[in-house]
């Protein structure tokens, strides 16, 4: 973890419930390098978003963090708490979330906002935050940004406020950003216009980003690298263009087909039969086991092998089946 | 032969504030025109692709279809009938029985305390009409199972209760089936299992589907012939290989463009300008012509009708 600026180490986050212990993170570990764009996919109850919430310490009781390790430039954060994880928030660590929104403040002005965080954050004064607040909205692209400094998030279209929302996550120049589904409520035209601002923040200021999302096309242009979660468990890890054009989990390789895009001209989308098990409900083995079409019996029988730099967590990796 | 004639439909809400503000604040009212002057024609056993951004008008547009919302001008007509004119109540039931919606939420569509059982024959028992044994049987079609019928729809993942809605919507045997952006509240791979199954149900009942959605991959997956709409407007109309291939219409370009790509590594698209205008002071002329890269004079002065370019119906002056 020598020049990452977000590492994760076998992360677990645990909630009790009455009928037993269920784990929506299960043994993760990725690293974010600084000016890196991390793409976290998987479909919904994944655990993608857990993971996320997790780094930021956002994690709603009961659920918890049960073993594992984060650093954040070569700290330890994964065991701070109250006030110690409130400066680390907003400061290290900016949030990007889906619906903008419900994310701002409706009764601030939007420089108030950015102001309220950089005074917070920064030892700079008041006239000094709001002349970076005006700069903070220029450089996201809001015209106007000295005049529209004192509006109020309902006089924001949903992409103005999504940009609002980014500009408040960088104005105390973070080293991280987490972006939860951050183009999923939108249109999209504005879709690729919050991705490309996204993608030339991260690369002038060297931000790292995690990206999640459940749109393979989002990730394909925005992200260097991808993790592709499943039932809580990281399925493939690897940069991009490898991950997408040759998946080598059979789970990967299914989401990829079942897309509209990849099936063109066909009569059929290729279809993954069953659904995600529920997570109190996990089979033991490989938990995509059920719904592999080349699963075999070590499959059921051992966990799937631990992930490691562009392998896949699966005993029969795609391509060598290939081969063979 | 068509099913569905669509004429010159138009619809305004008044958006207004109440009375005695518009008194105090000297305010006229305000109308938005959510779909403006739109034309178009489905035949029977095809799927009409309906996309656009939100507020353009596709929805409002599938509710005036099914008869959920009256147009404020123009005509639908279905099998020949204009429900919202018709007197004889007798052709209005029987058009109405061969209309059926799916919409876009399964989770806000099914009655939380109804058995799943009660809730698919629900179009049929409310007509009066025998449904011994339906449900189970159409739940096995929709891909469930017949003991499923004594469930509640919160024991359903979001797949498998838009199933139900399905299942639901073909109970009453109906003709035309009003998509309203089916699988965009589901995962990729529950939505290739749902897009699979509605192809498998048109082949085997004959339907018609008019599919609204905002996914350009998804209509281009499964429509014959896909409608754009911008601002309530119909700007382009063409089979999905012409549509894709060979886009005539600026904004079809500009929606193409920005569509995120499966391959687009590391892409730097030509972003688009702008956003949608205030549906409530539109744009003169062509309601494109703000954010167009190739406006000119005529654009911003004259509203471009649909006209025949090639292969497809196209709402623009330059269109050739």
């Amino acid at each position: 973890m020598s020049d990452a600026v977000l590492s994760i180490r076998n992360l677990s986050v645990e909630i009790p419930t009455r009928s037993g212990v269920v784990k929506p993170v299960d043994g993760v570990s990725y690293d974010i390098s600084a000016g890196e764009i991390l793409g976290v996919v998987g479909e919904s109850g994944a655990g993608k978003s857990m993971a996320g919430n997790a780094v930021i310490g956002l994690l709603n009781p009961p659920a918890h963090i049960a073993q594992g390790e984060i650093w954040l430039n070569g700290t330890r954060i994964d065991a701070l708490k109250g006030e110690a994880m409130r400066r680390l928030r907003g400061k290290e660590i900016g949030m990007v979330f889906q619906d903008p929104l419900t994310s701002l403040n409706p009764l601030l002005s939007i420089g108030d906002q950015l102001t309220e965080t950089m005074l917070t954050h920064l030892p700079i004064s008041r006239a000094e935050a709001g002349k970076r607040a005006v700069a903070a909205l220029e450089e996201v692209g809001i015209p106007g940004a000295a005049e529209r400094i004192d509006s109020y998030p309902h006089e924001f279209s949903g992409g103005m406020r999504q940009r609002v929302v980014i500009a408040l996550a960088l104005c105390a120049e973070p080293s991280l950003i987490i972006a939860d589904e951050p183009t999923t409520a939108l249109d999209v035209s504005v879709q690729a216009q919050i991705i490309a601002l996204l993608k030339r923040l991260c690369r002038d200021r060297g931000t790292a980003v995690m990206l999640i999302t459940h749109d393979m096309g989002v990730i394909a242009e925005a992200a260097d690298r991808v993790a592709v979660m499943y039932a809580g468990r990281l399925a493939e890890l690897g940069r991009v263009r490898d991950v997408l054009t040759q998946p080598q989990h059979p789970y990967t390789g299914g989401l990829m087909a079942s897309t509209p895009l990849a099936s063109a001209g066909k009569a059929r989308l290729h279809q993954i039969e069953g659904a995600m098990p529920r997570l109190d409900n996990v089979p033991d083995g490989c938990p995509f086991h059920p719904r592999c079409t080349y699963a075999e019996s070590k499959c059921r029988a051992a966990p799937a092998p631990q992930i490691s730099q562009n392998h896949a967590a699966c005993w029969f990796p795609l391509m060598a089946q290939k081969v063979s | 032969m068509a099913l569905i004639s669509v004429k010159n439909l138009t619809r305004v809400f008044d958006v207004s504030k109440p009375w005695l503000n518009r008194v105090i604040e000297r305010r006229g009212k305000a109308l938005l025109t959510a779909v403006s002057d739109v034309d178009f024609e489905v035949a029977e056993r095809s799927t009409y692709g309906l996309v656009g951004e939100s507020g353009s008008g596709k929805s409002t547009i599938g509710r005036m279809l099914v008869g959920l919302l009256t147009p404020s001008d123009g005509t639908v007509e279905i099998g020949g009938v204009n429900l919202a004119a018709e007197t004889n109540a007798g052709k209005v039931d029987a058009v109405r029985s061969d209309i059926q919606m799916i919409f876009q939420d399964p989770f806000a569509s099914l009655n939380p305390r109804w058995r799943v059982r009660d809730i698919v024959v629900e179009p049929v028992v409310a007509r009066g009409g025998d449904a011994t044994g339906l449900a189970e049987k159409l739940l096995e079609q929709v891909g469930l199972s017949a003991a499923d019928a004594g469930k509640f729809p919160h024991e359903f993942s979001g797949g498998q209760r838009q199933r139900i809605c399905i299942a639901r919507a073909l109970s009453s045997e109906p003709k035309l089936i009003v998509c309203d952006e089916p699988t965009s509240a589901l995962d990729v791979s529950v939505q290739a299992q749902v897009l699979n199954l509605m192809s498998d149900l048109k082949d085997n009942f004959g339907l018609t589907y008019v599919l609204i959605s905002h996914d350009l991959t998804v209509v281009q997956h499964m429509s014959d012939v896909i409608g754009v709409l911008y601002l309530g407007r119909l700007v382009e109309e063409a089979t999905p290989d012409e549509l894709f291939n060979n886009t005539k219409h600026p904004y079809t370009k500009m929606l193409l463009e920005a569509a995120p790509l499966m391959d687009g590594f590391g892409r730097e698209a030509a972003l688009p300008e702008g956003e949608i205008p205030d549906p409530i002071n539109p744009p003169s002329g062509c309601a494109f012509h703000p954010r167009c890269p190739i406006a000119e004079d005529i654009c911003r002065q004259e509203r471009p009708l649909l006209r025949l370019v090639d292969n497809a119906r196209v709402a623009c002056h330059l269109a050739q």
